[in-house]
This record gives C-alpha cells, sequence and structure tokens, in this order.
C-alpha cells in the first residue's frame, strides 16, 4: 500500500525545542504592526483535558490574494509576495499554549475548481504523537466562504465545527484537541 | 449548510505501513495524546500540493558543525554524518532544509525538562541545520550522541539518536523522525524503535558506518538517506468524485 522505502516517522519527543524553535522558521509571519496582522493563539489538549506543554504547530498558508509561495502555484494571475513565506512555527508552554501572528490567506481553489474558504493547513507534533497529525484552520468571519468550502461540506456538524476559530480579545482562539470529547478532526493527507 | 458527499474515513490502523500507528500503548506517551477518531481523506488540493521553499542566507557554516559553535569543542567522538534527502522516485530533493538536535555524548539534552543525572557539555548546544546541495546531499559534523534514561518503564533508556526533521516537496511529505546507529544493543528494547511495526522500515532509521566517510586522525563517518513521499496518499477507494 505505502511506497516501498519511504522513511519512517517518529515522534519529536520532549526536547524539539533544542532544534526546531529559535531558528530561521518565524511564528510572526508578519509583524505584529503589520495592519492586515491576526494574532492567532490556541492550547493543544490531550485525552486528559490536560495542555500538552511539550508541542509545536505549524501552518501553511497562501497570502492574502490566494497564491502559495511554491512552484505548484504557477497561476500567474494571482500576485505572489515576495516576502511572505506562508510556513511558521509556535511551540507549546507550560498551558499548552501557542501563538501565532499571520494574514489572512486569500481563496484557492478545490480539485475541481470551486474555491475554498480561506484556511491555514495546520500540522501537530509532540512528544507522544509518533508521527504528525494534520488538520485545518478556517475563519469564523468568512460564515458566506465557509457555507459553500468543499472541505466543510464533506464533514458532519460536529466535526466541521472543530476546524472553525472563534474570535477572542481581537485575534482568534484556535484549540486542538488530540484525543477523546471534542477530539479536533484530523485528515489522512 | 447542505451535507454533501462524505469523505472518506479511515482508521489509523489501515493507514500504518511503513509508518508507526498513533496508538502504541507500549510507549506510554502515545495513550492520550493519539487521536482515535479516523482519519478523513482528502484529496490533494492546491493547499496540499504546495508546502515551504527554503532558500539560501538564513544559515551560517556553523550551523551545520555541532562541534564549532562555542569557544571549545565538545567532548565525544566526533562524527560525520551525512546522506541524501531523495524523493520517493529516487531523484534528490535540493535546497531542501534539513533541521536536526541531540544529546551530548553523555546522553544529556540542553533543555530544562531534561533531568538526566550527566553532565551537560559547555561548548554542545545540540542543534544543527543546513540545506541539501545539488545532489540532494546533506552533512554535519557533530560527536556521537549518548544513550539515556527515560521514565516509559522501568530501567528504560533509548538508544543512541539524533533527531531529524525535513520538509519534501509538498506539505503532505513533512517528515520529523530520528536517526539511530548501526549495532545498537538497545534497540529490542526501545518501544519507540519498535513502534515502526515493519523489520525493514525499521532498518531505514539506522546509519552506516563508513570508512570512506571518515577522515583519518580527525572523525569517524556515518551514511544516511531519507526518502520522503506522501505519508498516507493512498486511500483505500476513491473519496471524492473530483
Amino acid at each position: 500500500m505505502t511506497e516501498v522505502g519511504l522513511t519512517p516517522s517518529q515522534t519529536t519527543g520532549p526536547y524539539l525545542e533544542i532544534g526546531l524553535l529559535g531558528g530561521p522558521i518565524p511564528s510572526h509571519l508578519v509583524d505584529a504592526s503589520d495592519p492586515l496582522a491576526i494574532r492567532i493563539t490556541g492550547v493543544l489538549l490531550d485525552g486528559a483535558g490536560d495542555p500538552v506543554p511539550d508541542g509545536m504547530i505549524e501552518i501553511w498558508q497562501a497570502n492574502p490574494a490566494g497564491r502559495y509561495a511554491h512552484p505548484a502555484d504557477d497561476r500567474e494571475a494571482v500576485p505572489l509576495d515576495g516576502g511572505f513565506s506562508g510556513f511558521g512555527r509556535s511551540g507549546t508552554t507550560d498551558g499548552g499554549r501557542y501563538e501565532l501572528v499571520t494574514v489572512k490567506p486569500g481563496r484557492v481553489p478545490w480539485v475541481d475548481g470551486r474555491m475554498q474558504a480561506p484556511h491555514l493547513l495546520v500540522g501537530v507534533f509532540a512528544r507522544g504523537l509518533l508521527k504528525r497529525v494534520a488538520t485545518r484552520m478556517y475563519f469564523p468571519d468568512e460564515d458566506a466562504a465557509n457555507a459553500e468550502d468543499p472541505v466543510l461540506l464533506g464533514l458532519e456538524p460536529d466535526a466541521r465545527a472543530t476546524l472553525v476559530a472563534r474570535a477572542e480579545d481581537g485575534g482568534l482562539r484556535f484549540d486542538i484537541v488530540l484525543q477523546g470529547a471534542g477530539q479536533t478532526t484530523f485528515f489522512a493527507l | 449548510m447542505r451535507p454533501e458527499t462524505a469523505f472518506t474515513r479511515v482508521p489509523d490502523s489501515a493507514l500504518v505501513a511503513g509508518d508507526p500507528p498513533l496508538l502504541y500503548p507500549e510507549y506510554v506517551g502515545t495513550r492520550l495524546r493519539a487521536p482515535k477518531d479516523p482519519l478523513v481523506v482528502l484529496p490533494h488540493s492546491l493547499s496540499e500540493l504546495t508546502g515551504p521553499v527554503f532558500g539560501d542566507g538564513r544559515l551560517d557554516e556553523t550551523d551545520a558543525d555541532l562541534t564549532r559553535q562555542h569557544s571549545g569543542q565538545p567532548l565525544g567522538e566526533r562524527i560525520i554524518l551525512t546522506g541524501r534527502v531523495l524523493g520517493s522516485d529516487g531523484k534528490p530533493l535540493r535546497g531542501q532544509l534539513v533541521e536536526i538536535w541531540q544529546a551530548n555524548a553523555a546522553g544529556r539534552y540542553r533543555h530544562a525538562v531534561d533531568t538526566h543525572d550527566a553532565p551537560l557539555d559547555p561548548n554542545f548546544t545540540g542543534c544543527g541545520r543546513c540545506l541539501t546541495d545539488d545532489d540532494g546531499t546533506y552533512r554535519f559534523v557533530t560527536v556521537l550522541p549518548g544513550a539515556y534514561p527515560w521514565g516509559n518503564h522501568p530501567n528504560a533508556w533509548r538508544p543512541k539518536h539524533i533527531h531529524f526533521s525535513l520538509f519534501g516537496r509538498a506539505f503532505p511529505e513533512r517528515l520529523v523522525t530520528q536517526m539511530y546507529f548501526p549495532g545498537d544493543p538497545l534497540f529490542p528494547f526501545d518501544p519507540i524503535f519498535n513502534s515502526i511495526p515493519d523489520e525493514q522500515a525499521r532498518q531505514r532509521l539506522v546509519s552506516q558506518f563508513e570508512l570512506e566517510l571518515t577522515e583519518p586522525d580527525w572523525a569517524l563517518g556515518f551514511r544516511w538517506d531519507i526518502v520522503l513521499g506522501g505519508r498516507e496518499a493512498t486511500p483505500l477507494e476513491e473519496p471524492h468524485d473530483d
């Protein structure tokens, strides 16, 4: 089933901070003073409802015009923003809390040409996760776009609800529940 | 919202081939952290066909030489660690960011949570980064990490390992893993290594000693190649009409 010879995954363990945080990959994808900047915070929780203090959240997204900074997105009619990489990461603290500062991405097409609602791809790593788990974050002020998003439409309401952030303190709050009641919807990519 | 054709959901266990399962109770940390709901199989839109691209300019030479990041040299056996990052088609992946972290030669991480009673080394941080060259090759200079005890079960010890972080060509290819050293006597007792169900897949995490890679009178040499591809790209059935 799996292609022969892929290198298997292993957990980050509890010390990922040494190698993965504080390096060239930022938690602030834009400066917090940017007029479009959005602060996204949340808590990573385990199956007992306890915070996960040794995890890491990564995000991948298009720019505000809806273009990915990657050669596979060759839609030249949609402008690239040279300074925006679209990728960032944050560790989780003692309270399981992470914080990212970014901009809302534009809409990008689905496999059949319909437009997806603005969203972030989200990867979660931690001690106790033998491989990354992947989800998506959607925006609470995009009711019309969310209502026609092909991914959200393909999910049951409870599963869909776990993917939409909520407004809090002038930013967005997006908690991620690894296990148990209210588990976040995770995707096989 | 009007319900649409639902996506296929597959239990994680149906996706396990080379990778470990999310839930592996012998590794106690998975018990409360492994998601248990079946995963939603998504077709790949532009969001999943893209991923971060890294350019030169944010790394310097000492990022890849963990023995030259302080005023003095770290203790331990100096090693050269190199290999290629390849796609599942065998083609080299150029300009790939490779991030590593590890314990020092005594088996201690420079981290507040590591309370193992072994000495820190003032000349060793244990963090390295580099970009692969046109041949997909990465190369680090570091020291052989020590084995260390952990609290998973009585008298639990981790085999010597170095953590690796890789990106691949698109978001689904992202991989964080651990590289091991050949012949480690702790392999049979380590639930993290043994969480990988397939013996051949496990062996793909073990580097090889290569005499040709050594630098005489200076360092031992180990080789480890990495193959990246979609981790869970094969659904059991067509999830969606395109």
